[in-house]
């Protein structure tokens, strides 16, 4: 099995589908001739030609509500927004179009687009290359919202998107295109390849959405997350040598609240954590839906460890970005809880 | 600040308001014929002067003139005049009924019929038509049928086929190539365009239209459509219909004093005309030379329709608060079922009385559909309200996920 990036799995996943299937069509600034600013479409133009992979105008709101048109008259289209925090332009056609597209016209007219974008921090982008907007997506009906943490997810989850006939949000970690990463600023990115999830086969492959994975299990604590955060909480764990069990969601909607649940009844006590601005973000929902569920075998207050209610700064970024200690400090305020 | 910097901030504003006495006698309408029809494939630097001039098959009397005189039979001819005539039926009925709150919202289209019935008729079937809500001749053109698609639709019952999910006169049919349409402005007209562009990528000659109005020109999405359409000469035709007004803002206000709107398209480098929309005729020529254009791999078109919207924007406007209520009388470009209806006359294929038994029929064939759809009831009857409660959850994604299917449990049904 070659051992891939998640640049290279989803460039993989990209080609997989373009073999398979004439109706997956891929366009987004930048993503044709160069092969995209993370290099993620990288060889497909040329593999492919220039009608099936191919450069658009910078005018997010252009790519997607195209996307859309094509996606009525039989195409899978599967674009790229260069960056998460760019997304906005596109934000109307996104909400108001693609998403309620089948509701509207009672399932007359469906748009099955892929929409692509690198999101989230750690890598001194500033306050415009750093968001992670994946509330603004969960939060509307007709939208499925898919965040990969490794390479072998990130392809699975992606040619599940691409064939799937709902819209689907596809955000990937930027901080986790080249290798996992511990939360710590200092230390140089570590390869996918020493990673077991770095291990992606060349063929076609899918893995389901809607479920969620128990990346390590464990008795004392549940602590759910998604995205970068995932290899942090992971190696703060260890780090700690705390018995948690955690809990990589991979998808947020439709969420497997099933495997949350399960996990929470089990340990008494959760947390969550993610990277996104702190009020109203997924992590919210995912307590809230825990409150539903577990209140009676809960044995401490739920706990969150996200982002802050600022805007993402590019100086401070260390202070911003949920590391190590704060989700030590978060998870043994449960655990304190006798 | 000072006086004369405040004076520096230009608000357009409409030719008349209310007290006004109506003049459009400095409109320079042109004449009918006068204008040059280039051949398709004419680059679209060589005819910018039609974004300028006005394209105009029928004169005053009803004659058709010049090299845009579209070659059409006089069966079709007729068959738009009818299409024409049952859409002001259907929407003065409805109207009406929205008065004695039998339904939530109407919008009529009169003195627009044109816009729609012709454009769609110099189109082929499979072409795909992208409205807004003032195109419902459009739907009658493609054969909806009055009754169960459109007055059941706009009332909500139990035959809607959007299953109440949708405000009425927002209909869909994807059978008849009629897209679903949005509350948004102007969202439609990309879609339109990427539709187009899958067509192309597809190797069909079923081109996309789409229809937006002057104000909506301001939204980005229309920039967007003209950008795309042009970088991949997307086989489409990009309509605007100037009818003067967005509710209360007069078409000045997107930009209308400064330039046509046709003139948008030049600087994308699109061909460009300004059609006069109460004209069937000079519709269906230009919607066929678009149309040829299109299909022969040339690209996009933008169409500026001048019309004027002779009604209220919607059943919650009254535009006597903001123009004059004698100002549509004043229009110089007359009424689209008129001026068709003399043509006929004028060559002999129609006359006042055929014209007058075919209102007859109409009036009566909507009167019918209407009472079959009033027997059914309304939305402000308690039990309609909970027709389609099943179908609340449904088509919002293929299949329901776990979390709908709770929901769903939670509603008890």
């Amino acid at each position: 099995m070659a051992k891939m990036n998640m640049i290279q799995a989803l460039n993989s996943a990209h080609d997989n589908l373009l073999a398979k299937d004439p109706s997956v069509i891929i366009y987004g600034e930048d993503v044709g001739y160069f092969g995209g600013v993370f290099r993620v479409t990288h060889g497909l133009q040329e593999k492919y030609g220039k009608q099936r992979v191919f450069d658009a105008p910078i005018s997010e709101g252009g790519i997607v509500s195209t996307a859309i048109g094509m996606g009525v008259n039989g195409l899978r289209p599967v674009v790229e927004i260069q960056f998460a925090d760019y997304i906005y332009p596109a934000y109307d056609q996104i909400v108001s179009e693609l998403a309620k597209l089948r509701y509207r016209s009672n399932g007359m007219f469906t748009a099955p687009v892929t929409i692509r974008s690198p999101c989230g921090g750690g890598i001194r982008g500033g306050q415009t290359h750093s968001q992670s907007p994946e509330a603004c997506f969960t939060h509307v009906p007709g939208l499925k919202v898919v965040m990969p943490s490794n390479p072998y997810d990130a392809k699975g989850l992606l040619v599940a998107s691409i064939e799937c006939d709902d819209p689907v949000i596809f955000l990937e970690p930027k901080r986790l295109y080249n290798g996992p990463f511990d939360g710590n600023p200092h230390q140089s990115a570590v390869s996918w390849g020493t990673h077991p999830k770095g291990e992606v086969p060349e063929d076609y492959y899918s893995l389901e959405l809607g479920k969620a994975e128990v990346i390590r299990a464990g008795a004392d604590v549940t602590i759910v997350t998604y995205g970068t955060m995932v290899h942090v909480v992971e190696a703060a764990v260890k780090k700690a040598g705390i018995d948690a069990e955690i809990i990589d969601i991979r998808t947020l909607v439709p969420l497997d609240i099933d495997t949350i649940a399960a996990s929470v009844n089990k340990t008494g006590r959760c947390v969550v954590v993610n990277e996104a601005t702190r009020t109203g973000s997924f992590a919210a929902e995912i307590m809230s839906q825990v409150q539903e569920e577990c209140f009676w075998r809960l044995e401490a207050p739920i706990q969150r460890v996200s982002g802050w209610d600022t805007p993402y700064p590019h100086a401070m970024e260390w202070d911003y970005f949920p590391g190590q200690d704060r989700i030590l400090e978060a998870i043994n305020k449960t655990l304190d809880v006798k | 600040m000072s006086h004369s910097a405040e004076n520096k901030l230009h608000v357009p504003d409409a030719m008349f308001r209310p007290g006004d006495k109506p003049d459009f006698s400095h409109l320079d309408v042109g004449t009918a014929g006068a204008v040059k029809r280039p051949a398709v494939d004419t680059n679209p630097a060589e005819m910018r002067d039609l974004a300028y001039s006005l394209i105009r098959v029928m004169d005053d009397n009803g004659e058709a003139k010049g090299e845009w005189r579209p070659k059409i039979d006089a069966d079709e001819l007729r068959k738009g005049l009818r299409i024409m005539l049952l859409t002001r039926k259907y929407d003065e009925r409805m109207f009406r009924m929205q008065r004695q709150a039998k339904m939530s919202f109407y919008l009529k289209c009169t003195g627009e019929e044109a816009v729609a019935v012709a454009a769609t008729m110099a189109l082929d079937d499979k072409d795909m038509l992208f409205p807004t809500y003032r195109q419902q001749g459009a739907f009658l053109t493609r054969g909806a049928d009055l009754f169960s698609e459109m007055m059941c639709q706009v009332m909500n019952n139990e035959l809607d086929p959007m299953q109440g999910k949708q405000l009425p006169i927002k209909y869909s049919s994807a059978e008849k190539g009629f897209f679903s349409i949005s509350g948004p402005l102007t969202t439609h007209y990309p879609q339109a365009v990427g539709w187009a562009m899958a067509s192309a990528y597809k190797g069909e000659d079923h081109i996309a239209l789409a229809w937006t109005g002057d104000g909506s020109t301001a939204e980005g999405d229309f920039h967007y459509a003209l950008q795309f359409a042009a970088t991949y000469r997307a086989p489409c035709i990009l309509n605007i219909v100037n009818n003067q007004w967005a509710i209360s803002s007069p078409q000045t206000i997107a930009g209308g004093e400064n330039t046509t709107f046709a003139a948008r398209g030049i600087g994308y480098g699109l061909p460009a005309l300004r059609v006069d929309g109460n004209d069937f005729l000079a519709v269906y020529a230009a919607t066929q030379w678009a149309a040829e254009r299109a299909r022969a791999g040339l690209g996009a078109t933008v169409i500026e329709l001048y019309t004027y919207r002779v009604e209220g924007h919607s059943t919650s406007d009254d535009p006597t608060g903001y123009r004059p209520k004698d100002e549509p009388l004043h229009w110089p470009l007359g009424d689209p079922i008129e001026r068709l209806k003399d043509h006929l006359i004028s060559i002999g294929e129609w006359t006042q009385e055929q014209h007058e038994e075919l209102a007859t029929e109409l009036e009566t064939y909507v009167t019918e559909c209407w009472r079959k759809v009033d027997a059914m009831g309304n939305i402000n009857d308690p039990e309609m309200a909970h027709t389609h409660t099943a179908a609340l959850f449904e088509q919002v994604y293929k299949e329901m996920p776990p979390h709908l299917r709770k929901q769903r449990q939670m509603l008890g049904v």
